[in-house]
């Protein structure tokens, strides 16, 4: 049924015959994993989060004293090594991550439930590995570039820079933090199909981050050509 | 029952508010009626709504108050009613809005023949400028800005020299000319805004923000700043004069152009030392004051303060009160120096003076003075020491009793009330904060302790003050 | 994905707290959490009235108050206005009532997420302290109005502008994260955890403003968190986002090229969502007593939902009419005036439809039916002035001045306050099993009722003269009559009774705390599920070992053919019949003839 159609209901008249289970009990009633669609809601807060993040930042950019940090030869962020291979280890700790739920999700084998628990705490492992590795390696390219003198005041577009950089990576950290309370839970109570529910979801989250690090490492080493035309696209 | 009749009562009292009240909008003084004729529009809509609603919702609760005899009604909805009230909404509004953007689109598109001047906003002052015989307006940067060059205007740019610029917060205009107000703003947010022209909009630091307007009737009007912009937002006034174009023309004949402020002042040393000797039987021949005689000392006082008091007391905006028996002495004292030229020379000769640090101290509360010149300090500086930028005299020079006479005549409005003298009202303003004998006595114990010699020698920390008033070096 | 138990089939396993630590200050219940919400958003919203006291001695009598001065003034108006907009209404109403209510009327245990809930609450709890905090730091609490435009928020010439803006930007950063908590956990707790047969358009109206006011907090408040860190970090380490090239009383700064017009589209992007943020929960609770004291269905509960649902949506395309005077484009004005003039539509058909409820009710004059009107009283003043101010021409003479001011209070103060006592009155007895004194409501109600009018209504006309707002005196100002000065007076003496006359309330809830009547389970005879719970107040889980089954919806009240005049969400069909024994009594105004069940056609 559409949200529409939902909307237009006459609650005041009896309900469909149709919607009725047996003994005449309504049937209607909401099911689902509640911890995924508080996940929605969550990514879309953070979706809206830095939306505005990136319109101030194009509108920013139209003002004169912006350098951005890519676009030509001599920039820091023109084809930096560092951040392709810090995508690299995001994509990496989320395919793992991806794999640990998917893995759980198949019938137990004949190596029973502590085997099962062992491969998917391998991967974990991995994932946990390479999220950190990504945080670090985003340690490094601020490192360079306050080496190189660009420093986090001295140009808005620096400031947008380790701003989103640092606002992306304490949303990682929260992951991870999430991750540790699924394992925690895990460790209490025992419940594979918990974690493996669970673990989906942190999937789902790592995805979400993985992709949103790909929009912003499109954003913030476009040139000022993508920049003026965005902005002027948009009406800036 | 009692809540439907005081409903009626609450709507009737409301009308009649309405129509007996004395408070309403200032008289007209703009093209703007327009906006006057939205208003009423809107006025009538609303009313009317609001009348109807109200009356409606008292009669309901009368009708249908408590009855254990009765029941409610059940009705879900009622399509064909809430189409109606739908549609007769929208027409309402459509009503107020059409109007309203019809007009709006007058105040966006300003008039090809509007002449243009510039109202540049600063914590906490108005000044102007007009773009001269090219009528272009030369460009202005924030890095400029210095005591010499008050606007930020470029030197090197052309059109920017012919410019005159208005020191004061009191601009002219023509009547019956429309007029494109350019803002800017030095510092924060400010908000140019005159009651009678209906018109208003915010000055913004970075950019250049526009309203227009054509003044269509006489007089005098207030502009108030309505943006807060800091502590003493409330004091940020200027005026704007409607005057005939014979009138104008004359008034504009007399202000300075960029260019001419370029000049290098001149003076002459010999001659000012000549001229102070008629001051000196009062300020000393130091310019050190004299309290016997009522004379403040005049040494290390920067010379832009002293020449507007100079001028003030020569045009009698100053010591012209009856009750300001000194300042009536100093105004006749004035008249001694012939024209501007012979206050530049006595001032420089001034500025070479040395003074005497004056050691007494009074008696008040250097604990409770130093909470009370916070409110002095942001314009007069953390150490007493007077802003140029901020028009705020150097206080650490000025005796006691001085300083107390003029916080009392500031408060009884003996100084400061005479509409041209600039920067009085807000010193008015800012003196009645000290409400008791003991809170004056207070604050100028404390603002002794900042004098050199003063009860205490240690400055309080406080940053560096860019725009320092500059000392006029010998002449030239 | 393995199968998983909707929570509506789920049985009562959750564990139930043993000590007094858990139960009452620990915990991860609903009910307390609503309560401990609510304790702490009165406090902070007393200190806040007292703020807005003193700042109403200044502006009746100024140069009396020594204590007084532009900077505490400022600092007064900033923190009152921040206090009462985000820690007391959008706390209390989203915090408070809306833990409290949604699972008890959707008809679930708990929240989803129960101890999320509980840090929600004490992340607030911080939030409240860090800004409370700010009164103690050199400088005092930010006094820049609680609008914070840069760049005066953050420079010298404004009182609080180290110590007390961080706090204050912090504290709200801080907010954001509690209110995103709990905002999480309403909006999944009312999609998912509804009881069997609760479908949407079952819900009760209240709900529905929760969960719309909840889904715009949640895509509102990232603005507000955006500039907040921004703004910080044009403060603390110097960026320029929102800082130009400037001067500060004299002093060249080092900032260069930022712009203060685009904190104001993110702060108002956030802004005026966050008035539908108070306004929609209120709207919905405000319908749910109309209805239940006037024993009659709400009228057009379709249109109501589809009008928040309405309202909801577009309050994220009218922000700028704050902005008309501000210096952005001009050409926006015409697009925002249009937006925010076609939000008028929706929110005056809520109006007619609350009338329209009581137009041939059974109307008992309860107290909470009492606030519930002045409500509709104050709420269309108030909604009306906004026209106003949203027709961009008619802003230019009045945006800045006391007309601004005497709108906002009468449509986001005033109004979501009235439906704050009619709630807190009508709940009340569920909360704790007792009424709170009628008589004592009464003289609350009409001097709150009649008080704020007085103060609100005059100074609508001192906006029409053109007293600008926060202004710490108008002094000698030529075009301001002397008169102004008296209404001023009469302004602050208003206030100042109203101001005190809440403690007549706070006496009325702490003695009926002990010695109120008693009330039974369902004092009001109200359909919707919480008051059908099998102890008041609810017992942990709420609903004892089976969770409630939903026949229909919230309003089935003065059913033709039921000889009762309310029936219970939960009541099924088969015990209804029971109560069809008796023929009717003689309907509204007489005229109506008797129906038959199901009453269910509507009748256009």
């Amino acid at each position: 049924m559409s949200i529409f159609s939902k909307l237009a209901e006459k609650p005041w008249l009896a309900a469909d015959e149709s919607s009725l289970a047996v003994n005449g009990v309504p049937a209607y009633a909401p099911s689902g994993f509640p911890a995924k669609t508080a996940l929605k809601f969550f990514i879309a807060v953070v979706s809206v989060l830095f939306f505005l993040f990136t319109i101030t930042y194009l509108s920013r950019s139209q003002y004169p004293d912006f350098q951005a940090l890519a676009g030509e030869p001599w920039l820091p962020l023109t084809n930096s090594l560092q951040l392709w291979l810090n995508t690299g280890f995001l994509l990496l700790a989320s395919i793992f991550l991806q794999l640990s739920a998917k893995d759980v999700n198949k019938a137990l084998n004949s190596g029973g439930e502590a085997r099962e628990v062992n491969v998917l705490l391998i991967y974990l492992v991995l994932a946990v590995i390479f999220s950190i590795a990504f945080v670090f390696g985003q340690y490094l390219v601020w490192q360079q570039l306050s080496r190189q003198g660009f420093l986090i005041y001295s140009n808005p577009a620096n400031s947008y820079f380790y701003v989103l950089t640092a606002v992306h990576g304490i949303h990682l950290f929260g992951g991870l933090l999430a991750l540790v309370r699924v394992l925690v839970h895990f460790y209490r109570k025992s419940e594979l199909a918990l974690l493996r529910r669970s673990l989906g979801l942190c999937a789902f989250y790592w995805h979400y981050l993985f992709l949103l690090w790909l929009f912003l490492f499109a954003l913030l080493t476009a040139s000022p050509d993508t920049y003026n035309t965005i902005a002027a696209f948009c009406g800036f | 029952m009692l809540v439907a009749i005081v409903i009626i009562i609450l709507v009737v009292a409301s009308l009649v508010f309405h129509f007996a009240s004395p408070w309403w909008f200032t008289p007209l003084a703009s093209n703007w009626s327009s906006i006057d004729d939205t208003i009423n529009i809107t006025f009538w809509v609303t009313g009317i709504v609001f009348v109807l609603v109200n009356c409606f919702l008292a009669y309901a609760v009368f009708r249908y108050r408590f009855n254990k005899n009765k029941r409610a009604d059940y009705e879900p909805e009622n399509k064909k009613l809430e189409t109606w009230l739908t549609l007769i909404t929208t027409i309402g509004v459509a009503a107020m809005l059409a109007p309203g953007l019809f007009v709006w689109g007058q105040f966006v598109n300003v008039p090809e023949d509007a002449d243009v001047f510039e109202a540049v906003g600063q914590q906490w002052h108005w000044s102007y400028r007009l773009p001269g015989q090219d009528g272009v307006l030369g460009q202005t940067a924030v890095e400029l800005i210095s005591e010499k060059n008050p606007f930020g205007i470029n030197p090197e740019d052309a059109n920017g020299l012919d410019d005159i610029l208005i020191f004061s917060n009191e601009m002219h205009v023509p009547i019956d000319q429309p007029v494109k107000v350019l803002m800017r703003s030095k510092d924060v947010l400010h908000n140019f805004a005159v009651p009678q022209f209906r018109v208003k909009m915010d000055l913004v630091p970075g950019l250049v923000s526009y309203l227009w307007f054509t003044p269509t009737k006489l007089g005098r009007y207030e502009i108030l700043c309505e943006e807060l912009c800091g502590m003493a937002h409330y004091t940020m006034r200027g005026h704007i004069v409607v005057e005939t174009r014979e009138n104008y023309n004359l008034w504009l004949a007399k202000q300075t152009t960029f260019a001419q402020t370029l000049q290098p002042p001149e003076y002459d040393l010999v001659k000012g030392k000549a001229l102070f000797a008629a001051c000196s039987a009062c300020h000393g021949s130091e310019g050190e004051g004299n309290e016997a005689m009522n004379a403040p000392q005049l040494a290390s006082q920067p010379a832009w303060y002293m020449k507007r008091q100079l001028k003030y007391y020569q045009q009698g905006v100053r010591g012209s009160h009856k009750n300001d028996q000194y300042g009536q002495q100093m105004a006749a004292m004035s008249a001694t120096l012939a024209d501007d030229k012979a206050i530049d020379d006595v001032l420089a000769y001034i500025a070479t003076l040395e003074g005497q640090a004056e050691k007494a101290g009074t008696g008040g509360d250097l604990a409770k003075g130093k909470v009370l010149y916070r409110n002095c300090s942001y314009c007069h500086g953390n150490n007493g020491e007077g802003k140029f930028a901020l028009n705020a005299p150097k206080l650490t020079s000025l005796q006691p009793w001085y300083l107390k006479r003029q916080l009392t005549n500031y408060q009884q409005s003996i100084r400061g009330a005479h509409p041209k003298d600039l920067y009085g009202s807000q010193m008015i303003l800012m003196s009645r904060l000290l409400q008791n004998e003991q809170a004056l006595d207070d604050v100028v114990a404390y603002i002794r302790s900042l004098a050199p010699g003063g009860a205490l020698t240690s400055k309080l920390p406080g940053k560096g003050h860019a725009l320092q008033p500059v000392k006029v070096s010998a002449g030239e | 994905m393995t199968s998983y138990t909707a929570i509506a089939d789920q049985v009562d396993d959750s564990p139930h707290p043993g000590s007094f630590f858990t139960k009452y200050i620990w915990s991860q219940d609903h009910k307390v959490i609503a309560i401990q919400y609510s304790i702490t958003a009165i406090g902070v919203g007393l200190v806040a009235l007292v703020l807005s006291g003193l700042m109403r001695l200044q502006l009746g009598f100024p140069d009396t108050f020594s204590f007084i001065d532009p900077a505490a003034y400022l600092q007064f108006v900033t923190m009152h206005g921040m206090i009462m907009v985000i820690y007391l209404l959008t706390a209390l109403l989203l915090g408070g009532f809306g833990n409290y209510l949604i699972p008890l009327m959707v008809g679930a245990r708990d929240m989803v997420f129960p101890f999320l809930n509980m840090l929600s609450y004490w992340t607030y709890l911080l939030a409240v302290l860090v800004l409370l905090a700010s009164f103690f730091v050199t400088g005092g609490p930010t006094g820049a109005g609680w609008t914070l435009y840069p760049p005066q928020t953050i420079l010298p010439g404004t009182p609080g502008n180290d110590g007390g803006i961080i706090l204050m930007l912090a504290s709200l950063a801080i907010f954001i994260i509690a209110f995103t908590m709990g905002g999480l956990n309403y909006v999944t707790t009312i999609l998912q955890a509804r009881a069997k047969g609760m479908t949407l358009m079952r819900m009760p109206l209240t709900i529905w403003g929760i969960f719309i006011a909840t889904i715009l907090g949640l895509l509102a408040f990232p603005a507000l968190l955006v500039s907040a860190i921004m703004m910080v970090l044009d403060k603390v380490i110097g960026t320029s986002f929102f800082m130009p090239a400037l001067l500060s009383l004299g002093e060249s700064l080092d900032y260069t090229g930022g712009s203060p017009v685009l904190f104001q589209h993110l702060f108002w992007f956030f802004g005026h969502p966050e008035v539908y943020i108070v306004a929609l929960p209120a709207f919905g609770m405000v319908s749910d007593v109309l209805a239940t004291h006037a024993r009659k269905n709400i009228f057009g509960y379709r249109m109501m939902v589809w009008a928040i649902v309405a309202i909801g949506g577009l309050s994220f395309i009218v922000w700028a009419h704050h902005m008309y005077v501000s210096g952005m484009n001009p050409y926006f004005g015409f697009f925002f005036a249009t937006t925010t003039l076609i939000i008028a539509v929706p929110t005056a058909l809520k109006v007619y439809n609350w009338v329209l409820t009581l137009w041939r009710g059974n109307i008992h004059m309860t107290v909470p039916m009492m606030f519930a009107i002045g409500f509709i009283f104050t709420f269309t003043h108030g909604g009306l002035t906004g026209l106003f101010l949203g027709n961009v021409v008619v802003d230019l003479p009045l945006s800045d001045t006391y007309f601004v001011v005497a709108h906002f209070h009468m449509v986001m103060g005033v109004s979501p306050i009235m439906v704050l006592f009619a709630a807190i009155y009508h709940w009340y007895p569920k909360i704790t099993g007792r009424f709170l004194h009628t008589g004592l409501g009464k003289a609350h109600f009409w001097f709150t009722f009649l008080g704020t009018y007085a103060i609100y209504l005059p100074m609508h006309y001192l906006g029409f003269l053109g007293v600008p707002r926060r202004y710490f005196a108008m002094g000698p100002t030529e075009f301001i009559p002397d008169s102004a000065q008296v209404l001023n007076a009469n302004i602050t003496i208003s206030a100042i009774i109203v101001g005190v006359v809440q403690l007549i309330f706070i006496y009325n809830v702490i003695w009926s705390l002990f010695k109120g009547k008693k009330a039974g389970d369902n004092p009001w005879d109200a359909t919707t599920l919480e008051w059908q719970t099998q102890t008041t107040p609810p017992g942990h889980g709420n609903w004892g070992k089976n969770l409630p089954v939903v026949y229909r919806w919230a309003y089935d009240y003065s059913v033709p053919g039921v000889k009762a005049d309310f029936i219970p969400q939960n009541m099924p069909d088969s015990e209804v019949e029971k109560l069809a024994a008796e023929p009717d009594l003689p309907r509204g105004d007489n005229v109506v003839p008797l129906k038959e069940k199901p009453a269910g056609e509507d009748k256009s």
